[in-house]
């Protein structure tokens, strides 16, 4: 049995031995890089993290399609990818792309789906000198431990809800009070906790201000410690308990002129709801309704880059069996784009080389405008993307109908207040 | 000395430190982050150990004092700039502390009893926390990135943190002997057997458990502190999972209760199996559910786990398999 | 005051089921001195088995609770032959863990079969005001549901044969044997019966509450936290225990942030445990 202790010894030479090698072969005019990242092809995270990455490998498929990014020297780059599945689960995600980094050697990097996994990644990317995109991860706090290599694809928490202050104050210009009810998680009590700053500073009151545990499936204690004349409840957090509280919002006939919710009420399944689901405000992260084109970039003065709108969801659709693109989608295959204009404007693969473009970076696409925070406290922070709102209102035939409401240039229709 | 001649003891010490050192020549990253999880659940499951082996008590709990103990080392480190080395102690320190205060009042209850309170507890740890500004609620607390310029960059911050741990796994070993080969740990193993026996023949058993329970929560504090530090952040949902203290406890359990060997050897041969499990398309959705059948089948058939098989069927192996 | 009224009004509703789920625990306990850990798995299960019933077959959901009932007793006599059975005399670690097991490979099969996207039962049972309260049809009937089944377990216990068999080993299990009852029978009979009253909990709760595989574990908590309020062991006490445990949940709110209540309940929980471990009902 003395063989035994040296079972695990035997092993990791073996291992040792094993795990170097794999590099890249590359030729003078053409190289082929690999983007690295995790998906949650499994775990609860699962649904949005798939449509993430469809929508990456979709940028990989048209890159490469087209011949690969040229470089001004006349190299011609080729993406591959590598990917493992973290099961939705931080501990995983440190292992995995410090696996990737050193034995599949990627050179960049796309995060994972969701904050707390983009933000455990991120700083394995950092430790080891990588560029990462973060995409699906909208907290701010990521941008806030001086990172210099890690960039943000998404609106940030802190702006998420800030414009249906803005709608509230536009359609009741009375309204005063303003109840909040949000998730008790990372992501959601940044977004709650930038809007009541906001809302204080724009002269409303928030009389109630209270964080639910994730998995709660009982809102009645929130619902019922609502105080009297409220104008508008808002927060929520995820799919699953935003849905839930928007449904015994409805229940308990909660007397609120607006409704404005998180994550949930842009996917098409919020529409399960019915009636609950009327008049229920949220922000999106993109929508295939919204109207960014190159038209509209060229009176900004600011330079389009990629496929437009149509485009886009004709392509998505044509390869995932006639599916709708969600803004997971969207963000995946800007996070591909954003990486190669990089790329492109500076010419080379070289780490540092690339993140001088990023800093420089200012441009349009089908998912909206991209520019990135450059102040060493703040880096990497998305400042020119911005959230659209949506609200669900009664179509002809009496069904619910998602329609764009804020900001103005964007909306497809009016908003209206809730009669509760 | 004659107790540091038992070959039992070696086995077990030779074990994690040729571990470790081996990652410490090769100098490989990914080793070294595959070896850093394994070494985290061998230093929890021997702690578990101490405790639940030992005592016959079960901790649904264990995680708690990783996470408690983790969040306030974590604490010292990002918020107060305290070196990780004293940061780590605070942390295991604070676990040790809570756990004798909840060991006072919650080990006079007998067996059941406190099984049952101890599975509520990761419950209240983690709602605690989420609402506890100082340690940044439902947000966590990050470190800046500088920090590890400290420690000479992010880099030699995350091999000293393995190093760290690394120790810390040994000293759990050591430990683990000394009470078990100690007076002490002859009146834990009495309690075990039969309390009330024990408490006629002299043993102070509500003394003696909290004193177990003290050692045991001690090193998860230290652990935490280090896995929280080399992730550059802690939220409440990562310190207190429940999942992880299951998945300790089915390690003590597959590798042998009451063992020395035994919690060492059920870490890492769960690791790897998980490992196995997960790149398999077919079992990465049932892992949970086979974890569950390993642990069945423990329990009714192989209640000694896998070291204690062999002690069982092999007599001479004995003096080995400590 | 008008949010005092109705949080109580909600709480006691909802504790009406809490007290079910809690009874199952309570009678295994008090029976074979096993605490189940697979309850709030089992819980889990008769949420699906009503979601299944109702989605599939367009089964009323209390309609469907009969075929619960049925499923569920069956289901608790063959985990008792299973994972029980064997360890039965093995002392509390074993049958922990045991039964700790069952849990794991519930939740697992679960999680593969199921996902963990959340299930919903569309079913409305319309609504009915008086005064600042509104109650929900469906939290009505829930809560008169588990009268029934509670009233329907005293009469089983206390006058059918089984029933006696049940009381008489739980009293004294060598004793019983002695007077010719099969333990072994009898305590598997008990553990289904647990079994079945976790599971109805779970489908009651599964008519208002939206659930995953994993929703039972917050039942199971709070399933402990009322056990020992009304003394492990003590049906009747679990019911009390858990309209007060329901009543402090519709009752905390209105003076404290909502997130601190699993706070409370715990810290109560360990005082109860520490101070008077038979329960604050308990009989010895």
């Amino acid at each position: 049995m003395k063989f035994w202790k040296y079972y695990p010894v035997i092993l990791l030479v073996v291992l040792g031995l094993l795990l170097p090698g794999a590099a890249s072969s590359a030729s003078a005019a053409e190289k082929t890089i690999t983007i690295g990242f995790t998906a949650s092809q499994t775990g609860s995270l699962n649904v949005e993290a798939i449509r993430q990455i469809n929508g990456l490998n979709l940028w990989v498929e048209h890159v490469n399609k087209a011949g690969g990014i040229k470089l001004k020297d006349g190299t011609v780059i080729k993406i591959a990818t590598k990917f493992y599945d973290d099961e939705s689960n931080k501990d995983r995600v440190q292992e995995l792309y410090t696996r990737l980094i050193n034995n599949d050697k990627a050179d960049f990097l796309i995060s994972p789906y969701s904050s707390p996994l983009a933000d455990a990644a991120a700083v394995i990317a950092q430790q080891y000198k990588k560029i990462m995109i973060t995409t699906g991860a909208a907290s701010d706090s990521t941008y806030k431990k001086g990172f210099t290599l890690v960039y943000q694809a998404y609106t940030p928490a802190s702006r998420y809800l800030t414009g249906s202050i803005d709608l509230l104050q536009k359609l009741d210009p009375k309204a005063k009070k303003v109840a909040v009810i949000y998730s008790n998680d990372k992501f959601s009590t940044d977004v709650v906790t930038a809007m009541k700053k906001y809302a204080e500073g724009k002269g409303l009151q928030v009389p109630m201000f209270e964080g639910y545990d994730p998995a709660t499936t009982d809102f009645a204690p929130f619902i019922n410690k609502i105080p009297a004349g409220v104008d508008a409840v808002m927060g929520g957090g995820h799919f699953t308990d935003t849905t839930t509280l928007a449904r015994q919002l409805y229940e308990k006939k909660v007397p609120a002129k607006m409704i404005s919710l998180l994550v949930a009420p842009p996917e098409p399944k919020f529409a399960e709801l019915g009636e609950a689901c009327i008049c229920v405000t949220g922000s999106s992260q993109w929508e295939p309704l919204c109207k960014y084109s190159p038209e509209a970039a060229k009176k900004e003065g600011i330079e389009w880059f990629g496929p437009t709108i149509p485009e886009f969801v004709k392509a998505y659709e044509a390869k995932f069996n006639k599916q709708e693109p969600s803004y997971h989608s969207a963000g995946g295959y800007a996070a591909g784009l954003i990486l190669q204009k990089a790329i492109e404007s500076a010419g080379s693969i070289d780490t540092a080389k690339v993140a001088a473009a990023m800093d420089k970076e200012n441009m349009y696409t089908f998912y909206g405008h991209i520019k990135f925070n450059t102040a060493p406290k703040l880096h990497g922070l998305q400042e020119g993307h911005e959230m659209v709102y949506i609200q669900w209102q009664k179509g002809k035939n009496g069904k619910p109908e998602k329609v764009a409401v804020w900001p103005a240039a964007a909306s497809t229709g009016k908003a209206i207040l809730c009669k509760r | 000395m004659h107790n540091w001649r038992q070959p039992g003891f070696w086995v077990s010490f030779l074990l994690v430190f040729l571990g470790g050192l081996v990652v410490l020549v090769l100098r490989q990253d990914t080793l070294r982050e595959t070896a850093f999880t394994i070494l985290m659940f061998v230093g929890l499951a021997a702690s578990l150990n101490i405790l639940m082996g030992y005592t016959g008590y079960v901790n649904f709990g264990h995680i708690v004092f990783f996470g408690l103990g983790g969040y306030f080392g974590f604490f010292l480190v990002s918020e107060l700039g305290w070196p990780l080395y004293v940061a780590a102690l605070g942390g295991g320190v604070l676990s040790a502390i809570i756990a004798y205060l909840i060991g006072c009042a919650v080990l006079r209850l007998r067996g059941a009893y406190f099984a049952l309170a101890t599975i509520g507890v990761n419950e209240a740890a983690r709602a605690f926390v989420s609402n506890f500004e100082p340690f940044g609620g439902a947000t966590g607390l990050y470190v800046n990135f500088s920090a590890y310029e400290r420690y000479g960059g992010a880099g030699q911050a995350l091999w000293l943190t393995f190093i760290l741990l690394w120790l810390v796994a040994l000293a759990v070993v050591v430990v683990s002997y000394l009470v078990k080969r100690s007076r002490f740990g002859l009146g834990l193993s009495a309690i075990r057997e039969d309390e009330d026996t024990a408490m006629v023949m002299g043993v102070n058993a509500p003394m003696d458990k909290t004193k177990a329970f003290l050692i045991s929560a001690f090193f998860p504090g230290l652990i935490g502190t280090l896995y929280f530090f080399k992730n550059g952040n802690v939220e409440p949902d990562d310190a207190f999972r429940f999942q992880m203290s299951l998945e300790v406890l089915v390690m003590v359990m597959l590798g042998g209760k009451g063992l020395l060997l035994g919690p060492i050897l059920g870490a890492f041969a769960y690791e790897r199996l998980r490992g196995y499990l997960i790149v398999s398309p077919i079992f990465k959705n049932l892992h949970l559910a086979l974890s569950g059948g390993i642990l069945l089948l423990i329990v009714l058939f192989v209640p000694g786990g896998g070291v204690g098989w062999f002690r069982d069927r092999f007599p001479r192996l004995r003096r080995w398999l400590e | 005051m008008t949010q005092i009224l109705p949080s109580i009004v909600d709480g006691l509703l909802i504790g009406f089921v809490y007290g079910v789920a809690a009874m199952g625990l309570t009678l295994i306990w008090g029976v074979m001195r096993v605490i189940n850990l697979g309850h709030g798995a089992t819980m889990a299960l008769g949420m699906f088995c009503t979601y299944l019933l109702f989605a599939h077959f367009a089964l009323n959901p209390y309609l469907g609770m009969v075929a619960v009932v049925i499923l569920s007793l069956l289901f608790g006599v063959i985990i008792y032959g299973v994972a029980l059975q064997r360890v039965i005399q093995a002392g509390y670690l074993s049958t922990l863990l045991a039964t700790f097991a069952v849990n794991m490979i519930i939740i697992g099969l679960g999680t593969w079969v199921f996902t963990t996207s959340p299930r919903n039962i569309d079913f409305s049972a319309g609504s009915i005001t008086i005064g600042p309260v509104i109650l929900q049809g469906t939290r009505l009937l829930a809560a008169l549901a588990a009268v029934v089944i509670t009233g329907a377990l005293y009469l089983f216990l206390h006058f059918t044969r089984p029933g006696k068999a049940i009381r008489a080993v739980s009293n004294n299990r060598a004793a019983a044997e002695l007077m010719g009852i099969p333990s072994s029978y009898v305590l598997a009979l008990a553990f289904g019966l647990g079994t079945m009253l976790a599971a109805v909990a779970g489908g009651l709760t599964s008519t208002f509450f939206p659930f995953t595989i994993l929703s039972g574990s917050t039942y199971q908590l709070k399933s402990f936290v009322i056990c020992v309020l009304g003394g492990l062991g003590n049906p009747l006490g679990a019911l009390l225990g858990g309209l007060f445990l329901g009543g402090l949940e519709g009752i905390i709110p209105t003076f404290m942030p909502v997130s601190w209540v699993p706070v409370v309940e715990f810290v109560l929980f360990v005082l109860v445990l520490v101070v008077k471990p038979t329960g604050l009902l308990g009989s010895k």
